[in-house]
């Protein structure tokens, strides 16, 4: 036993030594799998990013009421009334003076333009919330300007919104429906809403010819616990025809749904490159073998064993492979850690995000490539132990 | 072409290489395929619709809704033939996977604007008489197995009826069909008398989506938009008037830049094929040496032997080419009736984007090998130098 390990280190070193002069044929295996790896990992980095703005928005104790099966904010729309029920519904929290912690709110869909594009705007998020919306979600901070005032057609923007889309700058004004929007502050929330415009609701309900009109209320519950009971009194009233939902849970189905095509496409690309790579991988462990079949011949016959060769071929492919993936996630980190970029949500406007390179998204990556290294390694190494020491010998 | 034999014998001279080479390729091409098909389908996928439409949508966006009287309006503009209007109903059938459009629209102006879509002229009469009744596309009605007459529920995620609950059911008047393949694999939408669903309409009723105006002259186009939007500007109902093709097309856009992510992974991808075919072709060559120095002492040209190893990388890029192509092909008539979108698999700028790449490919890495083995000293070859 102790020989083996003895004669696998020897022979794997000696291989690892003669690299250098066969690098051009090397290199092929490093190149092919830093492609694989730096490809893959910049999809799932998009696809993490898009999640974790979209799963991060929302809390556990805080609720969306929508009208029955309406699936998104702008699909539904209740009335006065409904929204007088909502508001009294058992379980919402009140702030000191005896006020329900409950935002009414309106979801107007708006075009802006992405910044350095001169036409085809694309889906904005325009919020019309009440001023309770800012103790309901602590998270919303303003970090310039200041916030909107009710009955004025003033905004305030997020962050995300003002690095993706052009005309949202603080103190610039925006057009819609005929009057101009003053952009009076600019906030922060690290979620889905940053990539929105917020006004105050009546404002926003006048403007956009929906009087008494609401989309939903988001509302803040006693404890998370009071979900359950809240839902069934809520049933039990036949006056509602509205659903309740967690928050967290309303845009997480949302991540799920908006990642499925990038899903898709990653695990079909991922599988069509996994097998160029291997065959890759096969061609240049195959002519690695090859041009050492002399080399490998003579230690056969000066008494090293089949293993021990067999080993050192595939230490030495997956040696590669895992150059090559590093080299990848490192090409994906630098070109894409932390790039962002906006795509359609499941409510039919842009959410704004960030590419994400995570530790174990590198992880994925090498252990991919050391896998396919294994796999490229391993017939030629089986090869090597199986040729004839005579023939190859005489060989050339 | 005698030469053709001596090409193909050298090109399966090591199998394992040869096939393993194919491979590689094949699933570059297949991929290239595929992604080609996805980008082709957001970028140039409107180019089936002609220049004669319009489409007039709220300045704010298209889902606010516009008031019915801009109709008029729009009709009494010069040039306008006929407008009609709809709105999107966002129904779900049983389940939110069985997704497909629905819009409410006034038939006979719908026929007049969309003569694309083909119906008899029973199945128009029964849109038009038939209150509760839709049209819907041979596509949806054979993925569900609907018939003339069938009565069809829809829970609409956005319309209460009058008595404030979202169930709604219309009977099959027609199925409709497009009017050559292209408009065929698109007929996947249904459509529903606007009459009956504005009067059932718990709210937003004398309002519609979009117009959609028919120019008498596709040339004129420009003017006729501005027109209508000059008409409506600094109203509380703005409108965005632009060509039905810009229309579809930002809806692509909401997704994102697609064609440029698809460019990356395929740089990727070629960039690794370029390598791994290149060495084998490197390495095929140095192997063949003395065998080439043989040939030339045999009277071959120095060009015909540079013309040989070209010939020979020529030949394995455009196998394995056609052979992912072919795969490709095969994949994405699967994924269209899997998913119910139109990937153009038999689109000739598709198969003319593949030979191209193919052809460069064979150059660039058939070029440095072809050079040696034109150079090659026989002496010196021969001797082993």
């Amino acid at each position: 036993m102790f020989s083996a390990l003895n004669q696998i280190s020897a022979i794997t070193l000696a291989n690892l030594r003669t690299l250098p002069s066969r690098i051009g044929t090397s290199l092929v295996i490093v190149v092919g799998l830093a492609g694989v790896v730096a490809v893959l990992t910049s999809l799932m980095a998009m696809s993490n990013g898009l999640a974790a703005t979209l799963s991060t928005t929302g809390k556990q104790d805080r609720v969306i009421m929508l009208r029955a099966s309406s699936e998104t904010e702008l699909n539904s729309v209740l009335g006065r009334q409904d929204m007088d029920v909502a508001k009294q519904a058992p379980g919402i929290a009140k702030d000191a003076s005896g006020t329900p912690i409950a935002s009414a709110e309106l979801i107007v869909i708006t075009e802006l333009l992405p910044i350095g594009q001169t036409k085809g705007g694309v889906n904005v998020t325009l919020r019309g919330v009440e001023q309770m919306a800012f103790t309901l979600r602590p998270e919303v901070r303003i970090v310039e300007g200041e916030r909107f005032k009710p009955g004025l057609r003033e905004a305030i923007v997020g962050r995300a919104a003002q690095s993706q889309f052009s005309g949202v700058n603080l103190g610039s004004t925006v057009r819609f429906r005929g009057a101009d929007w003053k952009i009076v502050g600019t906030f922060e929330s690290g979620d889905a809403h940053e990539s929105e415009l917020w006004v105050d609701l009546e404002t926003a309900q006048t403007s956009f010819g929906r009087p008494n009109f609401y989309s939903a209320l988001v509302a803040q519950l006693e404890s998370a616990a009071r979900f359950d009971a809240m839902n069934t009194a809520l049933m039990a009233d036949p006056r509602m025809k509205i659903e309740l939902t967690r928050e967290r849970a309303y845009y997480s189905a949302q991540s799920e749904q908006s990642t499925l095509g990038i899903r898709i496409l990653t695990t079909v690309i991922l599988i069509i490159m996994g097998f160029g790579a291997t065959f890759s991988a096969l061609n240049t462990m195959y002519s690695a073998v090859s041009t050492r079949t002399k080399e490998i011949a003579t230690l056969r016959a000066i008494g090293f064993g089949g293993l021990p060769v067999m080993v050192s071929v595939l230490a030495e492919s997956m040696l590669l492979a895992l150059v090559g993936g590093i080299l990848g996630a490192l090409i994906a980190y630098v070109m894409f850690n932390g790039y962002s970029l906006n795509t359609l949500g499941a409510g039919f406007t842009q959410v704004a995000f960030s590419f994400q390179v995570s530790p174990q998204l590198v992880a994925t990556g090498l252990i991919l490539s050391l896998v396919i290294g294994f796999f490229g390694g391993l017939l030629p190494a089986f090869g090597a132990t199986r040729m004839s020491i005579p023939t190859a010998l005489r060989a050339g | 072409m005698k030469l053709f034999g001596l090409v193909w014998a050298n090109l399966f001279r090591k199998k394992t290489r040869t096939v393993l080479t194919l491979l590689s390729l094949v699933s570059a091409f297949l991929l290239f395929g595929l992604l080609q098909a996805v980008s082709n389908a957001f970028s140039a996928g409107a180019d089936f619709v002609g220049a004669s439409r319009l489409v007039t949508q709220a300045r704010v966006s298209f889902t606010q809704s516009l008031p019915m009287r801009q109709l008029r309006q729009i009709e009494s503009v010069p040039g306008v033939e006929a407008v009609s209007y709809q709105q999107w109903f966002g129904g779900i059938y049983q389940d939110p996977k069985n997704f497909f459009a629905q819009f409410a629209v006034d038939p006979d102006r719908f026929f007049t604007v969309f003569p694309e879509w083909v119906l008899t002229e029973a199945e128009k009469e029964r849109f038009r008489t038939i209150k509760a009744s839709a049209i819907v596309g041979s596509q949806t009605a054979a993925k569900f197995g609907w018939k003339v007459g069938d009565q069809v529920p829809l829970e609409s995620t956005i319309w209460p009826t009058q008595d404030g609950n979202k169930s709604w059911i219309f009977e099959v008047a027609g199925i409709f069909r497009g009017k050559d393949s292209e408009w065929d694999a698109r007929a996947n939408q249904m459509f529903i008398n606007f009459g009956y669903f504005d009067e059932e309409r718990q709210f937003g009723r004398g309002a519609a989506g979009i117009f959609t105006s028919k120019l008498k002259d596709a040339s004129q186009a420009p003017t006729v938009a501005a027109t209508i939007d000059s008409m409506f500007e600094n109203s509380p109902d703005e409108t965005k008037t632009q060509s039905e093709k810009d229309f579809i097309l930002g809806f692509a856009k909401q997704l994102g830049n697609i064609g440029l992510l698809v460019n990356y992974v395929l740089f990727a991808v070629f960039f690794t094929i370029l390598l791994v075919v290149g060495n084998t072709m490197a390495q095929s060559v140095r192997e063949r040496i003395p065998e080439l120095a043989v040939l030339k002492t045999l009277g071959f040209t120095d060009f015909t032997v540079l013309f040989m190893v070209l010939a020979e990388a020529l030949l394995v890029c455009v196998l394995g080419a056609l052979i992912g192509m072919v795969l490709a092909v095969l994949l994405l008539a699967f994924a269209s009736g899997q998913f119910g979108i139109a990937l153009d698999s038999g689109n000739a700028t598709l198969w003319i984007q593949a030979i191209c790449v193919a052809i460069t490919l064979s150059f660039a890495v058939g070029v440095l090998p072809a050079w040696r083995a034109r150079s090659l000293k026989i002496v010196d070859a021969l001797a082993g130098r």
